[in-house]
């Protein structure tokens, strides 16, 4: 719930910028092409693909972390009328294995089972139930084996390994600067998160229509990345990719969890097999089965520093357990080591990271990538240092605040506009939410409804995090975008791969050729492989990326348009420019309208837009392994209930460094979202593993804030736009949900005086610890 | 599957008595949940009450002697009938146990009467309704019995109901004092809970209940920090004054009468903890 009256500064400015412009162009609130029909429940999620004589497919999965498979038989199963195919590892016809960097998971398990709800098996049956009696009547005997589930047993190498891979999915170390450097004040401690899911709200779903030749097929699927999906699918299905067509299917949210293959194979397989739509969907308990979760993880860090606080030399150790198979992992463990110093300066470092394999579910992808658990370490500690140093938590930050230029610990210059300082002083004068009043509404106080306590047993508390997040791909991905756009009679069309997931692309691809063009009607054409690859929408990178392509491929057509204006009216063509709705002279008085300039015309282009090079680490960790950066502070209020530790944010304040804000609206979308999603970690979101066993797959009990959990947001907008971006504008979805983590966690402390280690922050680690 | 909709309560009897196997279904807030995570499978025969008025009425059933008398409550009225108006002004703790239901279309839905068949330890509806010495009502073709519902909850999600009876509701008496239901749960709203406690003052008798959830196989009642806190005090004295050494004292009592466990909800110092401190709470809000 963002407060009327704020944003005070940037907020003002915005609207007034606002109102001077042509509604639906970029820095406006342009609506959302997808809005309504969400809001209204109309719009067609792929839970609601269905398809003429199709068929339901569903999963058999493992029930144990760790077991070898002796058999599988499945003759129960075909006895059962209304079955039409069942598949397990021999029927993969091509690569047996897939994987986002490494293939190194079985479509279905082959073998042995390596962690509970591996794939074992699938079926493809008229009805969902005839499926559920299928998958009960498959025989597998398994061998159960004792699970490896401590990522320090992963790393010490003294367990057999679990894969033929090993137990260390990666291990890097970044050395900088001066080993030796220390400083008067020495600080330290341990660090712990829990395993977060992403908990999109539409589960994994997909349609696969087999082609009438049967030699291949077209899948329509909730994904964040069709082009990768496609790679994987025909690969795992031995089909050349052009066989292989994919649509995107309604997304019902993402935040990492749809990079990773899910039911796309199993989907796919069985369409060929049976030569009829499949229709897969995961359930609740399912899903969080289906697909990988945010890594938990265990940081050790210690800072050195100057009398005056200012950080001399970091050392860390970083375990982030990546579970059974490698998905993302090593990427997400170079986010955690590279961004260990936080947006702070530091010459000197020691830094030791490890991604483990083990029997526990897999981790992969989730919004803040890698970072998340880094901010939460370090963040920590820069309140430590305060404390040493005699500072408070927002003089020591700025103490240390990296600026424009500075070098990370790998050695490479942060030459991303880096606000950092500008960040924390206008988080710090955001206004605060006004005291506890003292006849304050129960529902208002930690426990809420409960009605656990009065106002007399709370106590209040201010807590600070700033977070430095890479943004893009890194190191040396070529990582591109494509995008078409045509103009014909007036009418935009554009074309892109690009996923929407929910963060909006499709209304910024018509700001954009609202802008640029000078039209008022964008069409989208259908987002599928029928163009090149726009990438994945993740890392914080489509504004950017598929942004920068459709502004690339939208500034070609205005080329062709002028050249063919100047053509009609005897111009220079580098004389014209859009104005409004018009091409003008900028130095005569002729005035078009683009609807009339365009008319009769076909004017096609598509671009490819491609980010600067990164490069690979080298063995110290040293090396320009990302593109581009952005920064934001957090300021946490909240109310703690010591003797219960309950608690209830009251407010979040937070400025963050967006470079240009094309869409107001749906960047305080994104904050809001990001601190729900930041305050879930903070406070309740865990999926509780036990010896390998997922305890709380289902959302009765992996709890998500409520609207009663949830805070006011008071925000400010940063804009420096920044000079490598095509639009100025840098991604502003990951950076809401990872310093106010360690915010609320500083504020808990703040309250309560308990030295708060762990997230989420469970109520005996207040009141009994 | 068959599903039944009867309109009489003699109806649902006379299914019932043809088909004891069959799962009667209130708001189906619980059957639904089990069924969907499979730990129930979908039975053969549904009974659904939702279509017998009868069940979703209550009743004020006014005393001889010139005391508040009892209520009768149905056991098919939704929870959201008792977060407001006058069910909720004789029964505060049962209003607010009842906002704490769920959402608000759980408590457009659930009802005591799915509290009780389901007998889970974390039902919000329990605790209030074993400080109030509620009687449960069963009945089935053959007739009619009245159960004390601490006779009735034996164990964890298990009861006496025999096949072939119904639970057609509860009754409750109408107490002079304060009263009050308190939840622990880690989010501040939509949750089940950890531990929970109802507390209700009887000033005519000059006595005080107490009951806790989720800390026990059934909900607990404190007999001993009731009597001790008893023989303290004068609990028919107004303005009643709790110090705080009595409060906690009463807290602790309350705590070692708990049995709670560790599971993936929380631990069971937590709990035992929490329940201690909810009951010195409640009691100080009985004398504030």
């Amino acid at each position: 719930m963002t407060e009327a009256s704020a944003p005070p500064a940037a907020t003002a400015t915005a609207t007034e910028t606002v109102t001077a412009l042509r509604p639906g162009v970029l820095g406006t609130n342009a609506a959302r092409p997808d809005g309504v029909p969400k809001v209204q429940g109309r719009f067609a999620f792929a839970n609601d693909l269905w398809a003429e004589n199709m068929l339901w497919g569903a999963t058999l999965r493992s029930p144990h972390p760790y077991a070898r498979i002796r058999s599988v038989d499945v003759t129960g199963a075909w006895k059962i009328a209304g079955v039409e195919a069942i598949v397990t590892a021999e029927d993969v016809p091509g690569q047996p294995t897939y994987g986002l960097i490494r293939q190194d998971q079985h479509v279905f398990a082959s073998g042995y089972v390596r962690f509970r709800g591996e794939p074992v098996a699938a079926v493809a049956a008229d009805h969902p139930e005839t499926c559920r009696r299928a998958l009960e009547a498959i025989v597998v005997d398994y061998e159960v084996l004792t699970p490896l589930t401590d990522p320090e047993e992963a790393i010490a190498g003294t367990r057999e390994p679990i894969h033929p891979d090993g137990n260390l999915i990666r291990h890097q170390r970044i050395l900088c600067g001066d080993p030796e450097a220390t400083g008067p004040i020495v600080v330290e401690g341990t660090y712990e998160m829990g395993m977060q899911d992403q908990a999109f709200l539409g589960p994994e779903a997909a349609l696969a229509v087999p082609d009438d030749d049967g030699a291949g097929l077209e899948l329509y699927i909730a994904t964040q990345w069709l082009h990768e999906d496609r790679k994987q699918v025909a690969a795992c299905l031995g089909l050349p990719e052009e066989r292989v067509r994919l649509v995107l299917g309604g997304v019902g949210g993402a935040f990492g969890a749809r990079e990773d293959i899910s039911l796309q194979v199993h989907c796919s397989l069985l369409a060929l097999r049976t030569g009829r739509p499949i229709k897969m969907q995961y359930g609740r308990e399912e899903s969080f089965y289906g697909h990988v979760h945010r890594h938990p993880a265990k940081i050790w860090m210690r800072h050195s520093a100057s009398a005056a606080g200012e950080i001399i030399k970091i050392e860390a150790r970083m375990v982030f357990d990546g579970g059974a198979y490698a998905s993302t992992s090593p990427a997400v463990l170079i986010n955690g080591v590279t961004h260990a110093q936080g947006p702070y300066r530091c010459a000197n470092a020691i830094v030791d990271g490890y991604a483990t394999r083990t029997n526990n579910p897999p981790c992969g992808a989730m919004r803040g990538f890698g970072v998340v658990q880094a901010c939460f370490a370090h963040e920590g500690q820069m309140d430590k240092l305060a404390a040493a140093a005699g500072l408070t938590p927002v003089e020591v930050r700025l103490r240390n605040a990296m600026r424009t230029g500075d070098p990370l610990i790998t050695g490479q210059p942060v030459d991303s506009v880096a606000p950092v300082e500008r960040c924390i002083r206008e988080t710090d004068a955001l206004p605060m939410p006004p005291d506890l009043a003292s006849d304050a509404d129960v529902l208002s106080l930690p426990g809420g409804t409960g009605r656990t306590a009065d106002r007399g047993h709370v106590v209040r508390g201010v807590g600070y995090g700033v977070a430095i997040k890479n943004l893009m791909y890194s190191e040396a991905f070529d990582d591109y975008s494509t995008a078409r756009c045509q103009l014909n009679d007036g009418v935009v069309t554009l074309k892109f791969a690009t996923a929407e997931v929910g963060q909006g692309f499709l209304m910024l691809a018509q700001q954009i050729a609202r802008t640029i063009l000078g039209v008022d009607d964008v069409m989208l054409d259908t987002i599928d492989t029928q163009i090149g690859s726009s990438g994945s929408t993740s890392a914080s990178r489509q504004t950017w990326m598929s942004g920068g392509a459709v502004d690339a491929a939208c500034r070609k057509v205005r080329e062709l348009l002028f050249e063919a204006v100047a053509d009609r009216y005897g111009l220079p063509a580098l004389q014209l420019a859009i104005e409004g709705t018009d091409v003008v002279d900028t130095i005569g008085t002729l005035r078009v309208p683009v609807g009339e300039a365009s008319m009769g015309l076909r004017l096609d282009e598509t671009v490819e837009y491609r980010h600067r090079p990164t490069e690979d680490l080298d063995e110290n960790g040293q090396g320009n392994c990302h593109v581009a950066f952005a920064f934001v502070a957090h300021r946490a209020v909240v109310d703690v209930d010591p003797e219960l530790g309950l608690v209830k944010v009251v407010q979040i304040a937070t400025a963050q460094d967006v470079g240009r804000a094309l869409n107001p609206l749906s960047v305080a979308g994104q904050i809001e979202g990001g601190i729900a999603q930041g305050l879930g970690l903070a406070v309740m979101e865990e999926i509780v593993v036990t010896d390998g066993m997922v305890r709380n797959a289902s959302f009765t009990d992996y709890l998500l804030p409520t609207t009663l959990d949830a805070p006011t947001v008071v925000f400010s907008l940063i804009e420096e736009p920044d000079p490598q971006a095509p639009l100025g504008a840098k991604g502003v979805g990951e950076p809401p949900c990872i310093s106010v983590t360690p915010a609320i966690a500083a504020a808990i402390r703040d309250a309560t005086g308990r030295d708060i280690r762990r997230v989420p922050v469970r109520p005996q680690d207040i009141c009994l610890a | 599957m068959s599903v039944l909709t009867p309109s009489t309560i003699d109806e649902v009897l006379a299914h019932l008595a043809e088909r004891p196997e069959a799962l009667l279904l209130s708001g189906g807030t619980d059957v639904m949940v089990e069924i969907n995570m499979a730990h129930r499978k979908a039975p053969a025969e549904v009974v659904a009450l939702r279509r017998v008025e009868q069940l979703r009425l209550w009743r004020h059933n006014p005393s001889s002697e010139g005391t508040g008398g009892t209520v009768t409550i149905g056991s098919g009225l939704p929870y959201a009938e008792m977060e407001h108006g006058p069910l909720a002004e004789l029964f505060p703790a049962l209003a607010e146990a009842a906002r704490t239901v769920g959402s608000p279309q759980i408590r457009a839905a659930g009802t005591l009467g799915g509290n009780l068949g389901t007998c889970s330890p974390a039902g919000d509806g329990l605790p209030v309704l074993f400080a109030l010495d509620a009687i449960v009502h069963l009945r089935s073709i053959g007739g009619q019995r009245d159960v004390p519902v601490a006779d009735f909850m034996v164990g964890v999600k298990q009861n006496v109901l025999e096949p072939g009876e119904l639970v057609t509701g509860v009754t409750m008496p109408i107490r002079h004092g304060w009263q009050g239901y308190s939840k622990v749960g880690v989010r501040n709203a939509m949750v089940i809970a950890t531990a929970s406690a109802c507390l209700a003052m009887d000033r005519d008798r000059g006595a005080v209940t107490l009951a806790l959830g989720a800390v026990g196989t059934t909900i607990i009642r404190c007999r001993d920090a009731e009597g001790w806190l008893a023989g303290e005090l004068d609990l028919s004295a107004e303005p009643l004054d709790i110090s705080d050494a009595v409060a906690q004292e009463f807290g602790r009592r309350a705590a070692a009468d708990a049995r709670p466990i560790d599971d993936h909800r929380s631990t069971a110092a937590y709990r035992g903890h929490a329940v201690g401190v909810l009951s010195s709470r409640l009691l100080r809000r009985a004398a504030a």
